[in-house]
């Protein structure tokens, strides 16, 4: 029990060591984190490192990194992910900027839009282009072709550029959100007194604006990053057919291949402790390029940003913008709904080739109904499991504040930027019998227990900071009314974080009910995801009916995104 | 010479909730050069938008600004001068000091605008600091900083290109009483030495009366008096500009054959001379510093409280089921219950209540 000894007050000295409510929450919290973070991350190392006869072996290690087609993905993976980065850093400032700052038309309009890319899951993303510009199948491609007598197709989407382009629509967001709420909370005297000191419109918006606007689009950048180069679904449904491999892609080919051999599997790993080194790197890099203080620039009196009057510019602007999201959001979702009616993939899109058949197909095969009742289960339980587990290790680390505390909050937030594929390894080998004999390979469980350990970090994040909020003054204050510390939990800090905890749930279900990365390694025969059910269709060349099932999947994302936004809004304050 | 001339004003909002929203109407101004001008009044009177226009920060519906004689904003001929080019100075609430500077880097950033010689912009900060004295600190980062050293880190950037003109929003009310009583005087002095207009925004009275030469109250969007602070305190316009400026009583009473009475009593007239412009219904306005309380002469009261207010002491008085406050330095004169006697030097006569005004008011209060 060294954990507690230290943070003891002589208060609590004096009332002697008790093994009360605090020490019972440190203790299951250790347990747990080390049961789905620790773990699998050990197993992983071990596994890479050692044989199976438990001998130190680093020649493996070594062969795998240097073979010419693993040295390949690692190039993919850093290039792809580094012009993705920065595609999504210049797109999502300067939208940020546009529709948080000036006075351009229709911004209720653009806003909503603008969301849509976000919510969309980035594989269903990658299949709409591949429908649009694959080679000369690719529907655009063939209207282009035709329209200007081409003699082969003008964008080929299956390629290097395709993927890094495809990643910049469906990550830009990131950085678009970040900025453009930082810059509706920025105080707008800080440009005027600029403006009032002699400088132009562009001088303020370069020394000023985007300077203070450097924190946010460094954190945005630092989720672009983390993401897209742990990011399996664009890279694998447009990469696969050209050979253009990435390193998750990479490890899930060797996971396939390996086939449960342990030598196929310690390939995997060693991929997988590269991509988690490149990833490590990434963040010290990102660090460096875009180290700066929290600047607070959130204060004085609320006023009505002034907005920037893009003169001449206003219309053209807009009409840029316009063609942005028609082809980023409305033209992608249009032809993946289209080829959904057709009767077969490849027919032109004519009216007589439209029918429901696909539909009727996809929901009457009782593997799809099953996978939408486990992604269900699984987005409801995981919500449920990390909602509390995150309420518990933010109480821990921001409330009781054991020893060792930091270690805790690391352990919870690493699967964060651990990428899904090599978590997903560490859990099968952890669960596949090795220890205790618990074996939940092939079961919905190890997906379970992967989600809780993916999202877990969310929920922690949004009730550490509710929490934080919470004066200690409340708790004590029931403790003055004869409250036990546990009550004074129960009746007064859990209330008080309640809508946080809210909104900490959906930030797991949302997400949960789109996965795809960590689940693909992770199915079984009667446990597929909606996202796995969908990826196998148009693996199969059941092109329609995934366009279907796509097309359902996205208008239930774009529906339950509606509903919460609508919930959390109106508990906002609870 | 006007060094600031407003003439017909109007400024008008749209909000979605609202509807349109006269923010602004009828300003006519004339500000001389070295003048020290408050335009003063509750929130959502009008003043911050009046200053926000001369600043070129949002657009005329319709008049025009001059500023040293040139048109900046002429709403008919769409003429428009950006803030940048308006050549003024101006200190905000919220300090608007850029976190991502340090003080020299923060000072020196107009000048580094108008491309001036290195040397000259060193100088030049070097000076303006001295006179806020902020000097040595020219590598510290403003987060480090309080309210007050803040607020002259702003002033310091506004003095550095020597304006003509300093426009001053609201810039005390985010610092303590003490800090702020202490930068009324530096502001005083930085004016006497650059030598510049100042426009001065403030819903704080005695901040205005302070520092001013002339006063503007504004009141729902429109003028309601100019004047200096003593004219204004001593004989304001409206009931509104006396309760604004200081500490007021309000009593109802009726004017009857040229003699004053409470509201409800035609017994006993107060001892006041009816005002020769008014009849019938309506305000007595009266400060309680300057109503005489004795024990014998004037118009008969009865102490319901006394109030212990260290320098003063103050008597809530029951005329006749009407209460009033009277403040006087006399001490223990009397004790609740007692019967007194006041006299009302210098009342000063207005209209009663208008319900409608008050809840026009209350709707501009969420613009």
């Amino acid at each position: 029990m060294a954990l507690f000894k230290d943070k003891r007050t002589d208060l609590e000295k004096q009332e002697g060591f008790k093994f009360g409510l605090e020490q019972g929450l440190t203790l299951t919290s250790v347990i747990l984190l080390a049961v789905i973070v620790v773990i699998p991350v050990a197993m992983i190392i071990l596994n890479t490192f050692w044989d199976a006869d438990g001998h130190l072996d680093l020649a493996t290690f070594w062969n795998v990194i240097v073979r010419s087609d693993n040295l390949k993905a690692i190039r993919n993976t850093v290039f792809i992910s580094f012009s993705a980065t920065i595609g999504c850093a210049l797109i999502g400032v300067f939208f940020a900027w546009l529709l948080g700052r000036s006075d351009i038309p229709a911004k209720g309009l653009m806003r909503t839009l603008f969301s849509i890319p976000f919510m969309i899951p980035p594989f269903l993303g990658a299949m709409c282009w591949d429908l649009m510009f694959s080679g000369r199948g690719g529907y655009i491609n063939k209207l282009l072709m035709s329209l200007f007598s081409l003699e082969s197709p003008p964008i080929e989407i299956n390629s290097i550029g395709g993927i890094i382009f495809v990643e910049i629509i469906y990550f830009f967001s990131f950085v678009y959100l970040q900025v453009i709420s930082s810059l509706e909370r920025m105080d707008p005297t800080l440009e005027e007194s600029a403006r009032i000191a002699g400088a132009n419109q562009m001088y303020v918006i370069r020394k000023i604006t985007l300077p203070l606007m450097i924190p946010s689009i460094s954190a945005g950048v630092l989720l672009v990053l983390i993401s897209t180069l742990s990011h399996y679904g664009v890279p694998s449904i447009l990469g696969f057919s050209q050979n253009i491999y990435t390193l998750p892609t990479k490890i899930v080919e060797r996971m396939y291949a390996a086939n449960g051999s342990f030598e196929g599997i310690r390939e995997a790993t060693a991929l997988s402790i590269l991509l988690v080194v490149i990833v490590a790197i990434g963040l010290v890099v990102q660090r460096a390029v875009l180290n700066v203080g929290r600047y607070d620039i959130i204060k004085g009196k609320s006023m009505r940003p002034t907005l920037i009057k893009l003169r001449g510019a206003r219309i053209p602007l807009f009409i840029i913008s316009l063609v942005f999201l028609a082809f980023v959001v409305i033209v992608p979702l249009v032809v993946l709904v289209l080829v959904s009616f057709l009767k077969a993939y490849g027919l032109p899109i004519i009216r007589e080739n439209f029918s429901v058949v696909n539909y009727v197909k996809v929901f009457s095969q009782k593997s799809v109904i099953q996978a939408i009742k486990n992604s269900l289960f699984l987005s409801v339980s995981a919500g449920v499991i990390c909602l509390f587990l995150g309420v518990m290790v933010a109480y821990v680390v921001y409330k009781v504040k054991p020893r060792g505390r930091g270690l805790i909050e690391m352990l919870a937030v690493l699967p964060y930027s651990l990428p899904g594929t090599v978590l997903s390894i560490g859990v099968i080998l952890a669960w596949s019998g090795k220890i205790f004999g618990i074996k939940l390979y092939n079961t919905i469980w190890i997906i379970l227990v992967a989600y809780c350990a993916r999202y877990l970090s969310y929920t922690l994040k949004s009730s550490a900071s509710a929490l934080q909020q919470v004066h200690y003054s409340l708790e004590e204050a029931s403790r003055s009314c004869g409250a036990t510390k546990m009550r004074a939990l129960l009746d007064i800090t859990l209330p008080l974080i309640r809508p946080a905890m809210v909104s900490g749930f959906f930030m797991v279900f949302l997400p949960a009910m789109r996965e795809l990365t960590t689940s693909v390694l992770l199915y079984g025969p009667k446990s597929r995801t909606l996202g796995v059910q969908i990826y196998q269709l148009r693996d199969n060349g059941y092109m329609c009916q995934a366009s279907a099932l796509a097309a359902v999947t996205i208008v239930i994302i774009i529906v339950s995104n509606k509903i919460v936004e609508f919930i959390t809004k109106d508990r906002k304050g609870v | 010479m006007d060094q600031i001339v407003l003439k017909n004003v109007k400024k008008t909002f749209t909000t979605k909730a609202l509807g349109t929203v006269t923010a602004v109407e009828n300003i006519n101004l004339n500000i001389k050069e070295g003048e020290c001008f408050s335009i003063l009044g509750p929130s959502g009177c009008g003043k911050t938008t009046t200053l926000r226009m001369i600043a070129g920060f949002e657009d005329l519906s319709e008049g025009e600004i001059y500023l040293g004689g040139k048109p900046v904003s002429i709403k008919e001929k769409g003429l428009y001068v950006p803030p940048e080019n308006r050549g003024l100075g101006m200190v905000f609430q919220a300090f608007a000091v850029w976190p991502h500077m340090n003080i020299f880097d923060n000072v020196a950033f107009p000048l580094k605008v108008q491309k001036r010689p290195k040397d000259e912009i060193e100088s030049r900060v070097k000076s303006a600091l001295k006179s806020v004295s902020l000097d040595g600190m020219e590598k510290v980062f403003p987060g480090d900083l309080s309210g007050g050293q803040q607020q002259r880190i702003a002033l310091a950037r506004a003095i550095v290109v020597n304006p003509k003109v300093m426009l001053l929003d609201e810039p005390l009310s985010n610092l303590d009483p003490k800090l702020r009583e202490n930068m009324r005087f530096e502001i005083k002095a930085l004016q006497k030495k650059y030598n510049f207009t100042i426009i001065f925004v403030t819903h704080d009275q005695s901040e205005a009366m302070a520092l001013s030469d002339r006063m503007l109250v504004m009141d729902m969007g429109k003028m309601v008096q100019i004047d200096t602070p003593t004219n204004l305190y001593n004989h304001p316009a409206t009931k509104f500009v006396h309760d604004f400026l200081g500490q007021s009583n309000f009593t109802n009473v009726v004017e009857k054959d040229g003699k004053i009475y409470l509201e409800g009593d035609d017994k006993h007239p107060l001892p006041v001379k009816a005002p020769t412009d008014r009849k019938g219904e309506m305000l007595m306005a009266t400060r309680p510093n300057t109503i005489e309380i004795n024990h014998n002469d004037g118009f008969e009261g009865k102490i319901i409280k006394r109030i212990f207010l260290t320098d003063l002491i103050e008597y809530l008085v029951d005329i006749k089921g009407q209460v009033i406050r009277v403040q006087t330095p006399h001490r223990n004169m009397f004790a609740a219950n007692d019967t007194c006697y006041l006299k009302f030097p210098s009342p000063m006569w207005y209209e009663r209540e208008d319900e409608k005004a008050a809840a026009e008011r209350a709707k501009r209060m969420l613009i």
